[in-house]
Order: C-alpha cells, then sequence, then structure tokens
C-alpha cells in the first residue's frame, strides 16, 4: 500500500549463549504509518529493537533500508541512516536546560563556540512543527518538567536529527491520562510528517488509538503483522498471551514466524 | 520589531514574550526558593565576615590586610578552580594538595638543586600536573577504582613523593626572579586600570552582544536592565578592589614604595576567564555537566564518557600545579608543607562553599573564587585575631560544614519542588 518499507528484517534470530530470544524474526516499518510492536515480556520487543537500533548484532537475517540490503555495526551506523530510540527512561541530563538536552553530543558551533541562538531557534522550531505547545520555555532545566514534557523534549530530541525512523520505548507508561493523550497525539503528528514511527507499548488502548499496524511477538517470533483497522483488541491480546487468534499468528513449536507474517500481509 | 520578526517565523512556541524586570526578580526568587542558591550563600558569608572582622579588629579592613588576602588565597583558589571540574562530573580529588606539593617540589628540585632555568622548571612543574591527573583520571575510569580511593592513596604517595624530591623535607630555596615575582611584586597602579579596563570593556561587550543577538532573533533575554546591572556590578567590583590595591601599603612609603596589584591577581583572573569560557561556551563544557548530570545520557548521546572523565582530573590536577607554584612564589621556598596540612581541605571548602555541589552537575569556575575568598578572609581574619590554630581549624571546619549542609539541604529542597 504505501510502496517499499522503510526498513525491513527478514529472518533475524539472535541468542544470547544458549538463549535463542528472537526466532526467524520479520518486520517491516513504513513512512508516514506508527507501527505499534506489541508482545509479553520478554517476548523479545527490547532485543529486536536493539538489533534494529545497532546496540546488540545479530546471528542471522537480512536488514533492508529503503529497500536496500544495509549492515549494521553499531549503534553510529543506525544512527546515520536516521534511526532514533527514544528510550523508557528518556536519558536526559536533569541539570541542564532543554534546548542543552536536546542537542547534547550534537551541539551546533560558530568556531569553538558554541551557538546557543541558533540551538534555541532551531528547538523552537521542530517544536512548533509539532505543535507543541506545552512547554512555556526553552531555557528551563529539564528537572523542573512533568513527565509529560520529558517524553516530549525526548521525542523532540529524537526528532531533529533528520530522523527517518523514530522507535519509542513505552512512551506513556508512567504518565497520567492528560499526558497520555498529548504524547499520543505528538506519536500520530511524527507519523504525519512522514516519519516512520515504532511505538512499543503494552496499553492496548494506546495502541489503537495511534497505530496503523500491529506487529506481535510471542516468544520470540513475529506471530502477526497486521493493520490495526483489520484486528480487534480482543485478537491482539490472544496474540500477545497465546501467539494465536483465528487465522492469525503460527506460534507453533517449529516457530514458523516468517510465513505466518508474509499470511497476514496477504490479508491486507 | 522583535513581535514582528516573530510572527514572520512559524509561531515560536517557546518565546513567551520578553520577561520584565519584576518578572527576572521574581523569577530569580522563585529560584532561590525552589533551592537554586547559586553564589548566594557564599557572598552573603563573606559580608558577613568582613563585617565580623572589621568590627572586631579594625585592621582587617586596611589596604594592606586587603592584598594580604589576594597572596595568601591565591593558591587555594587556584586548585579549588580545578576541583570545581573534577566536582562537576560527581567525583573528588583529595590528592590535589599534594599534587600541588610536589609540583612545587619538581618545580624547586629543578630550580635550586639541579640548576635548570625558570622556564624549564615552571613548565616541568605543570607537566608534571598533566601526568598526575593523565595517571588519577586513568586509574578512576579504565581500572574503575573510585575516584575517593585513587585520591586518597595519591594524598599518601605523592606526599612520599614530595618529601624525595626536597631531600627528606629540608626546605628548598625558590629563588627565580619571575616566579617570587608572583606571589611578591606588584604591577604598576596603571597597568592594574588597564586590565581593569579591558575586563570591564570585554565583559560589557560580550553581554551586550549576547543581549543584541538574541533580542535580534526574538529570542528570550534578560532584560537590558539586568545586564545593565550586572556590568555595574562588576565594574563597580573592580573599580574598587583596583583602588584600593593601587593604594600605598608600606608604613613609609619615602623607603620603599609597597602598592598596586599582586601580579598573583591578574593570573587568578586569566585563568577565571578561560576556564569559565570553557564551561559555559565550549561543547566539552557542556559534556562535562552532562557526564555529572546523567552519566548514561551522556554516553547515549555519544559523548565519550571516559574521556571527559580522565580530562577533569587532568584540569584538576594541572591546577593544581599552578597553584603549587604561586605557593612555591609565594613562601620563596618549597618544604615538606607545601601543598599540605589544609591546603586540600580548604580547596575542597571553597569550591563547596561557592556553591559547586558534591553530587556533580552543578557549579561553576567563580564559585572556586568566592568560596575561596569566604576561606581565605576566616583564615586571615583568625590570624588577626590571634586564635589559636585549634579554634582557627574548629571554625573553618564549621564553615565548611555549614556550606556542605546547604549544599545538601538545597539539593533536597530542589528535588521537593521539582527543580533538581
Amino acid at each position: 500500500m504505501s510502496g517499499t518499507p522503510l526498513l525491513e528484517l527478514r529472518g533475524v534470530d539472535k541468542s544470547f549463549g544458549p538463549v535463542q530470544v528472537l526466532h526467524d524474526v520479520a518486520f517491516s516499518v513504513h513512512p508516514g504509518e506508527v507501527t505499534a510492536l506489541v508482545g509479553d515480556n520478554g517476548a523479545g520487543k527490547s532485543t529486536l529493537v536493539k538489533c534494529i537500533s545497532g546496540i546488540h548484532g545479530t546471528d542471522a537475517g537480512e536488514y533492508f533500508f529503503e529497500g536496500q540490503p544495509v549492515t549494521i555495526n553499531g549503534p553510529r551506523d543506525a544512527a546515520a541512516l536516521g534511526i532514533e530510540v527514544v528510550y523508557q527512561d528518556l536519558a536526559l541530563c536533569d541539570n541542564l536546560d532543554i534546548v542543552q538536552n536536546m542537542f547534547l553530543g550534537r551541539e551546533r558551533r560558530s568556531g569553538l563556540v558554541l551557538d546557543e541562538p541558533a540551538m534555541e531557534e532551531e528547538a523552537a522550531r521542530t517544536l512548533a512543527s509539532l505543535s507543541v505547545k506545552t512547554i512555556s520555555s526553552l531555557r528551563q532545566h529539564v528537572s523542573s518538567l512533568s513527565g509529560g514534557q520529558r517524553q516530549t523534549v525526548a521525542i523532540t530530541k529524537a526528532v531533529l536529527w533528520n530522523s527517518r525512523l523514530v522507535i519509542l520505548d513505552e512512551p506513556t507508561a508512567a504518565l497520567g491520562l492528560a499526558q497520555t493523550a498529548q504524547v499520543l497525539e505528538l506519536v500520530r503528528r511524527l507519523a504525519d510528517n512522514g516519519l516512520a514511527v515504532v511505538l512499543i507499548s503494552h496499553n492496548m488502548n494506546d495502541v489503537f488509538a495511534v497505530s496503523d499496524r500491529i506487529a506481535t511477538l510471542y516468544l520470540g517470533q513475529m506471530v502477526a503483522q497486521v493493520r490495526t483497522t483489520d484486528v480487534t483488541h480482543a485478537q491482539v491480546v490472544e496474540l500477545i498471551t497465546s501467539g494465536r487468534s483465528g487465522r492469525l499468528g503460527t506460534a507453533t513449536e517449529t516457530g514458523n514466524g516468517y510465513l505466518s507474517t508474509r499470511v497476514a500481509g496477504a490479508a491486507e | 520589531m522583535t513581535t514582528r520578526t516573530r510572527t514572520v517565523h512559524t509561531e515560536p512556541v517557546a518565546a513567551v514574550g520578553q520577561p520584565t524586570l519584576s518578572g527576572h526578580v521574581q523569577g530569580y526568587l522563585a529560584r532561590l526558593r525552589g533551592g537554586d542558591m547559586g553564589a548566594l550563600p557564599a557572598i552573603l558569608g563573606l559580608v558577613v565576615l568582613c563585617v565580623f572582622f572589621s568590627v572586631l579588629r579594625p585592621n582587617f579592613l586596611t589596604a594592606g590586610n586587603f592584598a594580604n588576602l589576594f597572596t595568601q588565597g591565591a593558591a587555594v583558589v587556584l586548585i579549588a578552580m580545578g576541583l570545581v571540574f573534577v566536582l562537576l562530573v560527581g567525583e573528588i580529588d583529595l590528592s590535589a594538595g599534594f599534587a600541588s606539593g610536589v609540583c612545587a617540589a619538581v618545580l624547586a628540585n629543578l630550580l635550586t638543586i639541579q640548576g635548570y632555568p625558570w622556564y624549564v622548571a615552571t613548565l616541568a612543574a605543570l607537566g608534571t600536573g598533566v601526568l598526575i591527573g593523565l595517571a588519577l583520571g586513568f586509574l578512576v575510569t579504565k581500572v574503575g577504582i573510585p575516584s575517593f580511593v585513587v585520591t586518597l592513596a595519591g594524598f599518601l604517595a605523592f606526599q612520599g613523593v614530595m618529601l624525595m624530591l626536597i631531600k627528606g623535607g629540608t626546605s628548598v630555596p625558590v629563588q627565580a626572579e619571575p616566579i617570587v615575582a608572583i606571589e611578591n611584586n606588584n604591577l604598576p597602579p596603571l597597568v592594574g586600570w588597564l586590565l581593569a579596563a579591558v575586563v570591564v570593556t570585554g565583559y560589557a561587550a560580550s553581554q551586550l552582544l549576547r543581549y543584541r543577538n538574541r533580542s535580534v532573533r526574538g529570542l528570550v533575554t534578560d532584560p537590558l536592565s539586568v545586564v545593565l546591572v550586572r556590568i555595574g556590578t562588576l565594574a563597580v567590583g573592580v573599580g574598587g578592589t583596583v583602588h584600593v590595591l593601587n593604594l600605598e601599603r608600606s608604613l613609609n612609603s619615602l623607603i620603599s614604595s609597597n602598592r598596586g596589584m599582586p601580579v598573583v591577581v591578574p593570573l587568578i583572573a586569566l585563568l577565571l576567564v578561560a576556564l569559565t569560557f570553557v564551561l559555559s561556551r565550549t561543547a566539552y563544557g557542556r559534556h562535562v555537566y552532562a557526564v555529572g548530570g546523567n552519566r548514561e545520557a551522556a554516553r547515549r548521546a555519544g559523548i565519550s564518557v571516559d574521556r571527559i572523565r580522565i580530562s577533569v582530573f587532568v584540569v584538576c590536577s594541572s591546577m593544581a600545579a599552578v597553584g603549587g607554584v604561586v605557593a612555591a612564589s609565594r613562601f620563596s621556598s618549597v618544604d615538606a608543607n607545601t601543598g599540605g596540612s589544609d591546603v586540600l581541605l580548604y580547596a575542597v571548602g571553597a569550591a563547596v562553599i561557592g556553591g559547586t555541589s558534591l553530587f556533580g552537575g552543578k557549579g561553576r569556575v567563580v564559585d572556586a573564587v568566592l568560596g575561596g575568598a569566604v576561606v581565605a578572609v576566616i583564615d586571615n581574619g583568625m590570624g588577626l585575631m590571634n586564635a589559636s590554630s585549634g579554634v582557627k581549624y574548629l571554625f573553618t571546619g564549621l564553615v565548611l560544614l555549614l556550606a556542605a549542609g546547604v549544599d545538601a539541604l538545597s539539593r533536597r529542597r530542589a528535588v521537593a519542588t521539582g527543580n533538581r
């Protein structure tokens, strides 16, 4: 439907010693769409994300970016492709202000000196492009922000770098209702601005509120990757907990996850 | 005009109108209440102490004693300026005092015992500081020994190295003219005024340029009145200092004149400006704060955390070396006490009293100077009151405790008000 996926993984295996965490996983992410990555604890969501972002290498499998096969040897390679991950624990420095955090490690300079006005303008522009209205001053310390505002800063930071694919690890886990709504709105806007978004979440309401596709991991296998409109809450919960729901998913002992994804894809 | 620029761009969410003077003051008070005390405790403490000693000992408030404060406090302030870097990343360097002693001993050894020219000896002393910092940093970051332990070991070991360098604790004289001049010679009064003018104009230019730059771009700035007050305060402070230092301090000026700024004052000012620039205007400085604020966030942002941590130890030990050279200059000799006894604790105290946090991530180089002034005033005032060493140590210890208490309490308050 939306042509070539921005990111496509095929047949990815990953083991930590004797424990195989990912079995023959296929995963694709399209630009302009929010792909929810769901699965129970230990299903391999975090490992998959770390493989995508280059923190872990893969044991087997192919990695395509914009249809081209690429090799990812570390986080830098992934970042160079425009892949940004916003982790659950945010990774912001409390003692720095919003602009300083957004540009941390990639400061604008003019000569030797930091170009503060340029950074501040760019940060304001990025926030404006995402219609963020919840932040009053860019020069306040991150420590004085609410959970939702911090999440907003972390997400905006990821967007600042001409990123193509933003992976959000449970962005609403610790937020109240109003703040969750704000962050979900921001997630939706990222996709509407043309980015590919991967949203990891345990919250089915969030998933159904913003996602275009749902990818379900079950015991390290990708049991289904479907359009959100084609499934119900109950089906997704069933996929997460048992690996199958009606004709969706195939959590067999042999673990034929790759095939099942194709089947699900055909159902589109 | 600013409003027009703003409407031309896409609506900048962040710009919430230029704060007024009263808004600025309110913001400052709110920060104070929120536990962000900055340099306020040090300045208040300084004022209280000066009043206290002036009332009890009128000769505290003489031009001669004022100049003494600078020469007495110089070494501690210089060491404290380096310590700020280490404290900023949440480490500690207990060996900085004796590191300055070792560097002073290298200087004295090369100058007097081996007869090298002064510049060779000075470079060797500074180089020793760099090497010490590299070694400490390596042990802390690459081997992974806590900095407290590494530098405690350094505290003992450097004392030993120093004793060996000065042949078992004899007093080695340092007579090279340029070295001795740092603490014992004065600049001509006119040069003092020229330097003051340069400092004030430079500060004013940088502040006003920044103000113009930001307001032209429609970014939030401090009100112009606040900028002007800041410049005015600095001008008055620097001017007053230079004026007093230029007063005649000699009892009989016909025999020998003793007036002008001690050479060490511009040295401290230069290093203060340079290190402040590094911390607040360069990417390196930003990364130092980031490592102190959240090491994991810094690592994920692609900052080489180990390199930053090693570098702060290098800065600290190098500044200790400068402090060591200044200490050697002050007494025109190096003995077993150089950089020893209370130097380190005074330096840590200076940084903390000035407002640098022991918990990392918060602090400025100027803190070391302000806190160092407090320490120097206590030391000097107690001396004038003929207080015994016991009382002096007790008093300084209490002040340090008070400063660390203020740090811890304001931190707690900051956490409570979500302003960590």
